[in-house]
C-alpha cells in the first residue's frame, strides 16, 4: 500500500506522496519545517493551521487545498484523514486506509504537550512511520513544566545581573514554545524578523504571539534585561553585538548532551524539544498497536533494533536521503 | 558531593575564564576543608584509582534502566564520555535527593571498593545512581572513571586559590607541584608557611615560552637583548639535588628519576640545594638523536644495559633555578646562566650535562633565515629569551619565546572517518589518512585536529554520505578528499602498513584543489624519512 521512493513515501492507490523532497504531482505535507515542506509540487494537501507557514515560504501562489484534524476524503477509494502529530502548530500525522489496512506516517511528532500545538493523539494502525531524531536512551527530557520554569529563571537571572537574554530557538514551532511560557510582566521582548514574520502568518490563523519585531531603526540603547527571541542563524554574526551585555541560550534536543552544548559555546542549552525522546518514542509506538513499524530520520538502525529486539515489532530501517547532522538540525528545529 | 556538582556544571557551562574562576572562589569559601582538598586534586589531573572495571559500570547500568549492552555501547558511541552516557541512562531527574554525602567521604568509599567483593561494588554503585539525581550521578560516574577534563586549566584553580588563601600566585603553583595524595593532606599541610620545608623533593613550577606566529624583527627590538637557543625536541625536565638525593621531573610533574639512571651519580658532583631546567635527549657523539629513539626506552619498566647503550641520553641545560638551596629566579637570566655554566663547567658532567649552546647571529633576518633552516641544525626551531628576564611560572608572553621551524607535509586521501569524543561527540572528527603504494592505498596517519569548525561539519556531512562501510563507530568512506597533513618528525615504524611513524601529524589544510590520485605516495614518505635521517 505505501512505497519508499526516491522520491519520498508513496501511496500507489492514491497516487499521492507524503512529504516528498522531489516535485510531484500530489503531497500531503504533515507540517511547515522545510525538510518536510518542499518546493514545487503541483498540489499541497495540509492542516488548515499550515496554509499561512506554506504560502509565507513556498510562494503565495501555489495550489493549496487544507484538511481539519479528523476530516476525511477519499482518493480513488483511499481514506485519508489528518491527525494531531503535537510537533509544532498544524503539525499532522497521516492517516491512509485502503481495503481494511491502515498505515499512519507521522511526520514530525511528540508527545508531550507543549501548550501550543494540538496534543499528539495516538491513531492505531497496522503499520507506522515514525522518526527516530532523539532514539536512543540517552535522550530522556525532562517534563516541560521544569524546562518552562528553568528557562524563566535563567533570563530573570540575567535580568537581575544587567544583561539581557538571547534565546535560540527554530522561529517556526520552538520560537512559539518558547514565547508561549516565557512569563514575562514588564520585561519586554524582541523578536529577529524570521520569527516575527511567522507570528505575523499565524496570525491569520487566530494565533497571537507576544513580542515585538525589532525593526531597521531599532535603538539598541532602549534594551536593559530585555529578552530577545532568534534563530539559530544569528550566532556568531554581528547582529548579535548590538546586544551586549547579553547572556545566550539555545533550545534544542541536542542540548541533552555536554558535548553539543560546549559545541555552540554558548551561556546556556535549554533541553526543549518538539520531537519524542526514547521514552515518548516507545510510548506512541505501542500505543498505535502497530505491528509494523518503518524507522526514517535519526538513529533508525539502532532504534529499529530495539523495536524488534524488545518489543518483538517488525521494525524495518528505512535510510532516508540524509543523515542527520546537527548544525543543521538545529536550524530544522529539532 | 552537592557543592562540588555544582561547581563543575558552573564550570562547565561557562566558555569564561573569569566565571570559572568566580565559581571556584565561592566554592572554596563553603566547601569544607577536606572536600576542597580533593576538589583541588581533581581539577588539577590528580585523579583516584578507578575502583571498578569500566566493562561493569556498563553491565550494571544496563540492569538498572532494563536496557541491552549493545544500545549502552551504541549510545556511549554518541554521547563519546562514558561517565555522561551512564548518567543519562540511569537517569532519575526526579529523584528527591537522599541525605548529602560530602564530596571526601564519596571518594573515600569508592577507595574501599578497591578491595570489595565485585557484589559490594555493584551494590554500592546501583544504589548511589538510584539515590542521585544526574547532575550528580555524572559526577559520580567522573569520580568513578577519572577524568576531570572540563575546559579549566590548573593555571585557573592555582589563580582562583590565589584569590581565596591571599597568597601570591607563584606560590600556589609551587605547593601544587609533583603528585601529591589528597588522603594524606589538609589544607593547612599544602598551604601553611611551614609545609613547603618538608617536601624538598617538590620541582619549581617551569616557566613555559610563548610561541611566535611572526617574524620578532618587528616588536622584540634590539637583538643584543635576547639568548638565541637551538629548541630541541626532547623531555622539558629538572634536576634536583637536595639533601643528598637527585630527583628528575619532568614538565608533565612526574617523578621520572627511575627512568633516567644516568643522572643518579649527580649527587655526587653538584652540591646540594641545585635546580638545574633543560631537556632530556638522547645525545650521541656531540649530536641529538631523534626524538624516537629515547621513546623506546621511556615506556620500559626495566631498562637493559642495551637500551642505556641504544639511548644515552642528556639533559641539555639552560636554566638554574636553585643555587646553593637558595631560589634565585628572581636573577636576571645572564647571571643564573653564568652560576648554571660555573657549576656543570667539571670535566666529569660534560658527558651528562650539556650547556644549551647559544647560537649567535646579529639580525632577526639571520634569526628568521636560521629558523627555516633549522633541520639542518638538528633542531626544531629557535628559543628566544630576555638576557635580564626572571625565571616566571606558567606560558606567559614577553620575555622567552619559541620559534618553531614550519612542519614537514605530506599529501593523504582521507579513508576513515570516527566520530570524535567530549566536545566533537557525534560528529566524525577522528580521521585516518593513506597515501599511494602502486594501486593500494595505505594508511599512514591519523589526525584529529587542524580544520575549523565549519569545515568539521561540512566533512561531517560529506562523510555521512559517502560512506562505503560501517565498523562500530569507524566508518571508511569513499576515497576522493585530499588532505594536507603536517608533521614535526619521522621515524621508522614496523608496526605501521606505511612503515613510517609520523610525531604530531594534524591536518595543514583542506587539499578541495586536488583530485585523490594527486595525493602522495609511500615512496614520498620514505623518501622525506631518509632526508631527515641521512644527517
Amino acid at each position: 500500500m505505501i512505497q519508499f521512493r526516491s522520491e519520498g513515501i508513496f501511496c500507489p492507490q492514491a497516487d499521492v506522496y507524503i512529504d516528498p523532497w522531489s516535485p510531484v504531482n500530489k503531497a500531503i505535507i504533515t507540517h511547515g519545517h522545510s525538510d518536510h515542506a518542499r518546493p514545487g509540487h503541483k498540489e499541497y494537501l495540509c492542516h488548515t493551521l499550515s496554509k499561512e507557514i506554506l504560502k509565507l515560504r513556498l510562494g503565495s501562489e501555489i495550489s493549496i487545498q487544507t484538511l481539519a484534524y479528523d476530516e476525511t476524503i477519499f482518493i480513488n477509494g483511499v481514506k485519508i484523514s489528518l491527525h494531531p502529530a503535537g510537533h509544532i502548530i498544524g503539525s499532522a500525522q497521516v492517516r491512509l486506509e485502503y481495503q481494511g489496512e491502515v498505515w499512519v506516517i507521522s511526520g514530525d511528532y511528540k508527545v508531550f504537550n507543549d501548550g501550543v500545538s494540538t496534543p499528539f493523539e495516538v491513531v492505531k494502525c497496522n503499520s507506522f512511520v515514525t522518526e527516530s531524531t532523539f532514539g536512543l536512551p540517552i535522550y530522556d527530557f525532562d517534563p516541560f513544566e521544569k524546562i518552562y520554569t528553568d528557562m524563566n529563571d535563567w533570563w530573570q537571572n540575567n535580568s537581575k545581573d544587567g544583561f539581557n537574554s538571547v534565546i535560540i530557538g527554530y522561529s517556526l514551532g520552538k520560537a512559539q514554545n518558547i514565547l508561549q511560557h516565557l512569563e514575562t510582566n514588564d520585561t519586554r521582548i524582541f523578536l529577529h524578523g524570521a520569527v516575527a514574520n511567522i507570528n505575523d502568518a499565524l496570525r491569520f490563523s487566530g494565533f497571537d504571539f507576544k513580542g515585538e519585531r525589532l525593526g531597521e531603526n531599532f535603538d539598541r540603547k532602549k534594551l536593559l534585561g530585555d529578552i530577545i527571541v532568534a534563530p539559530m542563524s544569528v550566532i556568531g554574526s554581528p547582529w548579535l553585538r548590538k546586544f551586549q551585555p547579553y547572556r545566550i541560550a539555545v533550545c534544542s534536543g541536542w542540548m541533552a548532551l555536554r558535548g553539543a552544548r560546549r559545541r555552540y559555546g554558548v551561556d546556556k542549552g535549554i533541553v526543549l524539544s518538539d520531537h519524542c525522546d526514547f521514552k515518548q518514542l516507545n510510548y506512541a509506538i505501542r500505543e498505535t498497536g502497530a505491528e509494523n513499524v518503518y524507522v526514517t530520520h535519526g538513529y533508525q538502525s539502532i532504534y529499529a533494533k530495539w523495536l524488534r529486539e524488545s518489543y518483538g515489532l517488525n521494525a524495518v530501517e528505512i535510510k532516508t536521503m540524509f543523515e542527520p547532522n546537527q548544525a543543521e538540525e538545529i536550524e530544522e528545529g529539532l | 558531593m552537592k557543592y562540588f556538582t555544582e561547581l563543575f556544571q558552573a564550570i562547565d557551562a561557562s566558555t569564561k575564564t573569569n566565571d570559572k574562576i568566580t565559581a571556584l572562589v565561592e566554592y572554596f569559601r563553603k566547601a569544607e576543608d577536606q572536600d576542597k582538598v580533593w576538589a583541588i586534586a581533581l581539577l588539577t589531573g590528580n585523579k583516584p584509582k578507578r575502583p571498578v572495571k569500566t566493562t561493569d559500570l556498563r553491565l550494571w547500568a544496563s540492569e538498572i534502566a532494563k536496557l541491552p549492552l549493545w544500545l549502552i555501547e551504541e549510545s556511549y558511541y554518541v554521547v563519546g564520555d562514558l561517565a555522561e552516557t551512564l548518567a543519562h541512562i540511569v537517569g532519575n531527574s526526579d529523584a528527591v535527593k537522599g541525605e548529602e554525602i560530602p564530596l571526601h567521604v564519596v571518594i573515600m568509599q569508592l577507595k574501599d571498593l578497591l578491595t570489595a567483593p565485585i557484589e559490594d561494588k555493584k551494590d554500592f554503585i546501583q544504589t548511589f545512581w538510584l539515590k542521585g539525581n544526574k547532575a550528580e550521578n555524572f559526577v559520580f560516574n567522573k569520580l568513578i572513571t577519572g577524568n576531570f577534563r572540563i575546559g579549566l586549566s590548573k593555571q585557573s584553580v592555582i589563580r582562583a586559590l590565589s584569590i581565596y588563601l591571599e597568597k601570591e600566585e607563584k606560590e600556589i603553583a609551587h605547593r601544587l607541584m609533583g603528585k601529591w595524595n589528597p588522603a594524606k593532606e589538609t589544607m593547612n599541610s599544602l598551604f601553611s608557611e611551614e609545609s613547603l620545608v618538608s617536601k624538598d623533593y617538590l620541582p619549581y613550577p617551569f616557566f613555559l615560552a610563548y610561541p611566535l606566529e611572526e617574524s620578532p624583527s618587528s616588536f622584540l627590538g634590539d637583538i643584543n637583548d635576547w639568548f638565541l637557543e637551538k629548541k630541541y625536541d626532547g623531555i622539558r625536565g629538572q634536576i634536583i639535588i637536595r639533601n643528598s638525593q637527585v630527583y628528575v621531573w619532568s614538565r608533565g610533574e612526574e617523578l621520572l628519576t627511575d627512568k633516567f639512571p644516568e643522572f643518579h651519580i649527580l649527587n655526587g658532583y653538584l652540591p646540594d640545594g641545585t635546580v638545574i631546567d633543560g631537556e632530556i635527549i638522547p645525545w650521541k657523539e656531540g649530536t641529538p638523536l631523534p626524538f624516537g629513539i629515547m621513546q623506546t626506552r621511556i615506556g620500559r619498566k626495566n631498562l637493559s644495559a642495551k637500551a642505556l647503550a641504544e639511548a644515552p641520553l642528556v639533559m641539555v641545560c639552560y636554566d638554574l633555578m636553585e643555587y646553593e638551596g637558595v631560589d634565585i629566579r628572581h636573577w636576571p637570566l645572564e647571571d643564573r646562566r653564568k652560576k648554571l655554566l660555573e657549576l656543570i663547567g667539571s670535566e666529569v658532567l660534560e658527558t651528562l650535562l650539556i650547556p644549551s649552546p647559544l647560537v649567535k647571529l646579529d639580525t632577526w633576518e639571520e634569526v628568521a633565515h636560521f629558523r627555516k633552516n633549522a633541520r639542518e641544525e638538528f633542531c626544531e626551531g629557535l628559543m628566544i629569551k630576555k638576557k635580564n628576564s626572571p625565571y616566571e611560572t606558567g606560558r606567559r608572553r614577553g620575555s622567552w619565546w619559541k620559534w618553531k621551524t614550519d612542519p614537514m607535509t605530506i599529501d593523504g586521501v582521507l579513508i576513515y572517518a570516527q566520530s570524535g569524543s567530549g566536545r566533537r561527540a557525534n560528529l566524525l572528527t577522528d580521521y585516518t589518512f593513506a597515501v599511494w603504494d602502486g594501486d593500494l592505498l595505505v594508511p599512514f596517519a591519523k589526525a584529529y585536529s587542524g580544520l575549523k569548525d565549519k569545515e568539521i561539519l561540512k566533512l561531517d556531512k560529506w562523510a555521512r554520505r559517502n560512506t562505503v562501510e560501517k565498523f562500530g563507530p569507524v566508518r571508511s568512506v569513499k576515497p576522493e578528499l585530499v588532505f594536507e597533513i603536517a608533521f614535526e618528525g619521522i621515524n621508522k615504524s614496523t608496526r605501521h602498513k606505511s612503515g613510517v611513524a609520523l610525531r604530531f601529524p594534524r591536518i595543514a589544510r583542506w587539499r578541495e584543489d586536488k583530485p585523490a590520485i594527486e595525493a602522495n605516495t609511500k615512496d614520498d614518505l620514505v623518501a622525506i624519512l631518509n632526508s631527515v635521517h641521512s644527517e
